[in-house]
């Protein structure tokens, strides 16, 4: 059915507002991730491919975006730690979909800090994950994207990337190494047509962050999604969520260490 | 063969493809065969706002070094060109002799081969119609092969071409009539409108005694002055209409061995400004258009008859502007154009209320009355009301203003210009272009493999394999 419906509608292609049609997220049960597809469906969007673990998730989310008006939801299995799975996967849909306008990175583990320092298995665990497991994606995916000749790639950070606390160094590392990975990336890629967004939210209300304590001012899920639209319209290189965390956090950089250390957030 | 970045000539949405630049026609019928999955689109001057002219990772082929005039007769005023030649260069070439485009649209920085794949549109077309009407043949190169079309011959293939955004083939060889003219002045009649009900009365009055007609609008001024125009309208000057002293004035400044006519066919335009690439987005905002619209809404004359204007300044004013899309800075500009019908001056207010309300700087917004439509099955112009406007991008919120116009227009059986467009869903185009299947099923046989391919036709579903 899926391949019927690709043969008749053909190729797609995003629009000035870098709008897409197509769609691959890489962590398609991520509920940022699902908030956003219902965004970019309501836009123009028609053709998305759910890449991840959690095939229930990535199911029920399927028919909520059909419901939006996707007309193809296709389901990928995926394990960002499986670097080795990474070519064929990413490969086989930009080879079936000839068009991939669009590739979110939406995969990420919070890890525990205590658990982490105890066992640095599972620290090396959050690390392959939310850093290794970006570089090979964004990699594969940029080289596809060459090929097609455009493409934005939109990378989900955090605020915890723009300095590193002690209460969760693990994760905010991994988060501080991609946001960095991503930057560099986009450079050097400007003038190729593809272009790279990185989204740096602040807590997020999801099922990564449930159970832990939230940090001041949470927000939700649609909260990101609506600010990574209009990222995308207004053509931004960095989404800050919310925006003014953007002042906050050059104050943060800049404070010194040994005060730093004492803030506790 | 080189990697290059393309975008149409609003710069948003860039695309980078291997730019292919045949020198002959020869070289480029062989191009073709190069395209694999990606596809292969025609190039010209790269006029087209939108992504019309673009083919990521596939191949582009630039035209524009296949020009000149294969063919003349000065008598019937029929040429026969090569697709890459510019409308400049034809004007040149012709203007000294008497001869002059039929139909041109506000640049004449396109190629004979992009005017007949937009099947462009100028002032005149309430008397006139388009480019294509003026097309007696052209010779096509498809994937499957070389065809020479004519609305006789090979008739379907000739309109689906006509206004059919590259996506048949590549034209390489085109005759077409020009019209005779006796100077290179244009005696209009400029005057100020108040409100849009005045500036459509005396359109809908006048329009008929003018072979060229068009107004500018201001699209941001409000209340009673919503829809204040100024109506330009007018006729090529006849070299009685030249006053005695401009006769002098040209006699003076020629060489002797030309004499007085051809002095009045002198055409030589130059470039004023060249806009230069470091301009920074947003220096074209709601405040500064304002401004802008009313200091030339202001230093219009009330009304002025019989102006005698330079061809050049009354059908290329921006022109003498180079680069000038670069004054919206790097995030550049949307163009939007719009027909609808003339029972639908209804949604036409409607649209330009939207608009002037907006928070948005439409700026050189042209308002103009369409003749009937044409052949060509994509082409856009049809009997109505046109509005094109320009739109920096960078302010939320655009593209549901846009969208919501879209539904506005698709509602009243109107429709949006390819040539301009580069946001337009397909879902609304079989509703503004009836006649998509027929082009569809024409591109399927001159084409069966799909090899042409556009950004365009890629959002838009414009060809299906």
């Amino acid at each position: 059915m899926l391949q019927a419906a690709v043969a008749e509608r053909l190729e797609d292609m995003k629009d000035s507002f870098g709008y897409p049609q197509s769609v691959l997220v890489l962590g398609g049960s991520s509920d940022i991730a699902g908030a956003t597809l219902i965004e970019l469906v309501k836009q123009r969007c028609r053709t998305v491919v759910l890449a991840g673990r959690n095939r229930d998730a990535m199911g029920s989310l399927a028919t909520e975006l059909h419901s939006f008006g996707a007309t193809v939801v296709d389901l990928v299995d995926f394990d960002a730690v499986d670097v080795k799975t990474h070519e064929q996967i990413i490969s086989n849909i930009f080879t079936k979909y000839k068009n991939i306008d669009l590739v979110l990175i939406a995969f990420g583990i919070l890890g525990n800090q205590n658990e982490g320092e105890e066992d640095p298995l599972k620290a090396v665990c959050v690390a392959e994950t939310n850093f290794t497991g970006a570089v090979s994606t964004c990699l594969w995916t940029v080289k596809y994207f060459k090929h097609q000749g455009y493409g934005t790639l939109v990378v989900l950070s955090s605020l915890a990337a723009e300095r590193v606390r002690k209460n969760n160094f693990i994760y905010g590392a991994t988060k501080a190494g991609l946001d960095g990975f991503a930057q560099g990336l986009g450079d050097s890629l400007v003038g190729s047509g593809i272009k790279v967004m990185i989204v740096r939210p602040g807590f997020v209300l999801t099922k990564m962050t449930k159970g832990t304590k939230s940090a001041p001012m949470p927000v939700t899920p649609d909260v990101v999604a609506r600010s990574i639209v209009k990222g995308l319209e207004l053509g931004k290189e960095i989404v800050w969520i919310p925006p003014f965390m953007r002042i906050v956090m050059s104050l943060v950089r800049h404070l010194p260490r040994p005060i730093f250390r004492q803030i506790k957030i | 063969m080189s990697r290059e970045l393309l975008t149409g000539w609003g710069r948003t949405t860039p695309s980078a493809a291997e730019v292919l630049h045949p020198k002959t026609v020869a070289e480029l019928t062989q191009m073709i065969s190069l395209a694999g999955k990606r596809g292969i689109i025609a190039r010209g001057l790269g006029r087209s706002y939108g992504d019309g002219a673009q083919c990521g990772g596939g191949l582009v082929v630039d035209t524009t070094d296949i020009k000149g005039v294969i063919q003349e007769d000065w008598e019937a005023g029929s040429f026969k060109v090569a697709a890459g030649t510019s409308l400049d260069n034809l004007i040149r070439y012709c203007l000294p002799h008497g001869w002059f485009l039929p139909v041109t649209p506000g640049t004449r920085f396109i190629t004979v081969g992009g005017a007949v794949a937009s099947d462009v549109h100028g002032k005149n077309h309430h008397k006139d119609g388009t480019f294509s009407r003026y097309v007696n043949s052209f010779t096509i190169v498809t994937p499957t092969s070389t065809l020479l079309a004519t609305p006789d011959i090979n008739s379907d293939i000739f309109w689906a071409t006509a206004g059919g955004m590259g996506l048949t083939g590549i034209l390489t060889e085109v005759t077409l009539s020009m019209i005779r003219i006796e100077t290179a002045h244009m005696l209009v009649d400029i005057e100020r409108t108040q409100d849009l009900d005045e500036t459509m009365s005396k359109m809908e009055e006048g329009d008929e005694s003018y072979r060229y007609s068009v107004a500018w609008l201001d699209c941001l001024a409000t209340g009673k002055h919503l829809g204040r125009g100024i109506l330009m309208r007018g006729d090529h000057a006849k070299s009685t209409d030249m006053s005695i002293g401009l006769r002098k004035f040209h006699s003076r400044h020629q060489s002797g061995k030309q004499n007085a006519d051809t002095s009045l066919l002198e055409f030589n335009p130059t470039v004023r400004l060249q806009i230069p690439s470091n301009i920074p987005s947003g220096l074209l905002n709601r405040a500064t258009v304002k401004i802008f619209n009313e200091i030339w809404f202001q230093k219009a004359p009330r009304k002025l008859l019989r102006k005698l204007l330079p061809l050049v300044s009354f059908f290329y004013p921006l022109d003498s502007l180079g680069n000038w899309n670069r004054l919206y800075g790097p995030a550049g500009f949307i163009q939007y154009q719009f027909v609808v019908p003339f029972g639908a001056a209804g949604e036409l207010k409607k649209a330009i209320e939207l608009i002037a309300t907006s928070k948005y700087a439409a700026f050189l917004a042209v308002l103009k009355r369409f003749g009937p439509s044409g052949n060509g099955l994509l082409s856009f112009p049809m009997s109505g009301w046109t509005l094109a406007l320009d739109i920096p991008l960078g302010a939320p919120g655009l593209a549901e203003l846009l969208n919501k116009l879209d539904e506005l227009i698709a509602g009243c059986e109107g429709r949006v210009y390819l040539t301009k467009d580069s946001r337009l869903t397909p879902e609304l185009l079989p509703v503004m272009y009836p006649r998509l299947s027929e082009f569809k099923e024409i591109v399927k046989k001159t084409d069966p493999q799909g090899v042409f391919t556009s950004d365009l036709s890629r959002r838009l579903d414009l060809v299906s394999h």
